[in-house]
């Protein structure tokens, strides 16, 4: 199936926009010696889309009443998500470099009273589905045309929560709501699938009544045209992308393993990591 | 009242139904304890027609007034205890406005925290126990570290549920929730109290916790009271002591107070509804003038309001006797609720007795 025409962005520019969410991922994690690497980088590409292809959101007024909206169920992908934001100008780079320092608006996972363009404060996984439910419902009452999207991980589907919000959003029809599940296959303690299979999610979630689209997650034409389905081809109910990703993905040496799930690069290995960001993915 | 046996709604009424029906007609069983008697209809022996008599608990129709005074931001979330919470009044009126999550407490309390993103103040009414205890967590992280707008209205504390156990007793929830940062914690003892209260901080800016009774406890205000942050009502002024009290220790209280002046024994009562912030000056001022102080409550007395009283007076090295009345940190046994009241010491002969035995040892 051929790509949809694109409004804002070609895929080289979102390449772009990826590689500098891994880079800026690696040199915070510099700054504080801790960092969720393989999370940020398995969404890179979801976020990247997202947010300069597809998302409605004004910088320079980070509460407009009918932006769309992105949470994050995955909170401890922060690091990944602030950069975005930096870029975009919600706040300035410096301000951003604080990352982790004492007092700083910026720490591992986020906090919506602190970080402009930051929709909801996350880190308990399993809550942002039902604050988006809730979202959805208040844009619907007003009449706003805005979306919210929310991004969980694979390891946040065995919480019960989930599914009681998967459950709602159905029940209301919230045609608003896109959720995106990136699965990395990867959480603190090692494989998902072995700690607590959570498959098959596609019957999972066409069974609670949510349209479900299945894509590889790193491949952009995939990622955009089914942002494009959920976003912009919305029907009587919410939709989910299962995004198949890998854990670490643009560093050899860090995909697909648990290790890299949380951790800190030495400066050898950083170096060889920036490099391997720099020249994107194969 | 008629004296005509009707047959119980439902005509295949199951026989453990007809029985329980039987034994509330048979004027051999001894209801005079019974919460539900006064206004009870005998003739529909019915669970919908009985919450008529929840009469404490009018939090649907104080929203309603509020909805109709212009407030279109109000929305109310409910975990399928609509009925019982007494809000399914606001859903009939406005039911674009009203959420019913079913039973899923913990996505309710996030789906409100999202509707207040979006300019709405929503007021979730719900059990205590699966509000406060079961949704510590989501409160603490989506409502209270956010500080948004969100009202909720737990009823049925302490032990008001009576015989149906300890899963629906809440005697943990001020604990609980007064450990969390931005949150306010309140009482409202009765309906009138409820009147007052929720107009009074709709505009707080930042979430609040009613915590309400059963709505069938016996009133305590004429007229919806003065209802500030940090508050309290002196109902009943006196000389030898004081106690500070919420919920139905409020009444019980106030029993007490009378129980005591035939015996020469002047009890201030206190309504202390503000739990968090609360009103040091009333504990303090207090302190100074009576050297043995009271608390009140339907709650363990380990972290409740006596604990919050305790913290003041220590802190201010104010260097009066406190007695902390409510549960002594034991899970309650079950029974009629105003039988327990009297196991419990919990009612005005139970206040009042240790009140007389705590001065009689304080010489």
């Amino acid at each position: 199936m051929a790509a949809r025409p694109r409004r804002n962005t070609t895929n080289a520019m979102l390449a772009e926009k990826a590689k500098m969410i891994r880079r800026e991922t690696v040199k915070l994690t510099d700054i504080c010696g801790s960092g969720h690497y393989g999370s940020a980088f398995s969404m890179a590409e979801l976020v990247a889309a997202l947010y300069y292809e597809f998302l409605h959101v004004r910088p320079e007024e980070p509460l407009w009443a009918d932006r769309d909206r992105f949470t994050m169920g995955k909170g401890h992908a922060a690091i990944g998500h602030f950069p975005v934001l930096a870029d975009l100008g919600f706040f300035s780079w410096e301000e951003l470099y604080t990352y982790t320092r004492l007092g700083s608006p910026f720490g591992d996972h986020p906090d919506m009273r602190k970080v402009k363009g930051a929709d909801f404060s996350s880190g308990s996984i399993g809550h942002n589905l039902s604050v988006s439910v809730g979202m959805a419902l208040g844009l619907r009452l007003r009449g706003s045309p805005a979306r919210v999207v929310c991004l969980m991980g694979d390891g946040e589907q065995a919480e019960g929560q989930v599914w009681e919000a998967a459950m709602s959003a159905a029940h209301w029809r919230l045609a608003g709501l896109v959720g995106i599940v990136d699965i990395n296959a990867v959480g603190s303690d090692g494989a998902v699938a072995e700690t607590m299979n959570n498959e098959p999610l596609h019957e999972k979630w066409a069974a609670f009544g949510w349209r479900v689209r299945r894509i590889d997650g790193h491949d952009l034409d995939a990622v955009c045209d089914a942002l494009d389905w959920a976003l912009n081809r919305a029907e009587d109910r919410p939709s989910v992308i299962l995004a198949d990703t890998i854990a670490g993905k643009g560093v050899s040496f860090m995909e697909r393993t648990w290790q890299w799930h949380l951790g800190f690069l030495g400066p050898e290995d950083r170096d060889r990591a920036l490099a391997e960001i720099e020249k994107g993915l194969a | 009242m008629s004296t005509t046996a009707a047959t119980p709604p439902g005509a295949s009424a199951s026989p453990s139904g007809r029985a329980a029906y039987a034994a509330i007609r048979n004027p051999a069983v001894d209801m005079s304890e019974s919460t539900v008697r006064p206004g009870f209809d005998p003739a529909s022996w019915d669970m919908v027609g009985s919450l008529n008599l929840s009469l404490q608990l009018p939090t649907g129709q104080v929203l309603i007034e509020l909805a109709d005074a212009g407030r279109d931001d109000i929305v109310v979330c409910t975990a399928d205890l609509g009925r019982p919470t007494q809000v399914i009044n606001f859903g009939r009126r406005f039911p674009h406005r009203y959420f019913n999550f079913g039973i899923a407490e913990r996505n309710m309390i996030g789906a409100a925290a999202g509707l207040a993103t979006t300019g709405f103040t929503p007021f979730i009414s719900n059990y205590s126990f699966f509000l406060a205890l079961m949704g510590a967590e989501n409160i603490r992280n989506d409502l209270a570290y956010t500080n948004l707008r969100v009202r909720m209205v737990g009823t049925h504390s302490g032990i008001a549920m009576g015989f149906y156990g300890t899963s629906h007793h809440c005697c943990e929830d001020i604990g609980l929730l007064r450990a969390i940062a931005n949150l306010v914690v309140m009482a409202p003892c009765d309906a009138n109290a409820i009147r007052a209260a929720l107009p009074a901080m709709l505009d707080h800016d930042g979430p609040v916790y009613f915590r309400c009774g059963r709505g069938r406890e016996a009133p305590v205000y004429d007229a919806p009271p003065a209802w500030r942050l940090g508050g309290s009502t002196m109902l009943r002024d006196g000389r030898h002591a004081t106690l500070f009290a919420i919920g139905t220790l409020v009444k019980a209280g106030l029993d007490a107070h009378e129980i005591l002046a035939r015996e020469g024994i002047s009890l201030r009562v206190v309504d202390l509804y503000s739990i968090k912030p609360i009103d040091r000056s009333a504990i303090l001022a207090a302190a100074k003038e009576h050297g043995v102080l009271f608390t009140g409550e339907e709650h363990n007395v380990v972290s409740g309001l006596g604990s919050a009283v305790a913290e003041v007076l220590a802190e201010a090295g104010a260097g009066a006797r406190l007695v902390r009345i409510g549960l002594d940190d034991q899970y309650s046994i079950l029974g009629p609720p105003t039988h327990l009241y009297r196991h419990y010491g919990l009612d005005g002969e139970g206040v009042a007795a240790k009140v007389k035995a705590a001065l009689g040892k304080a010489g």
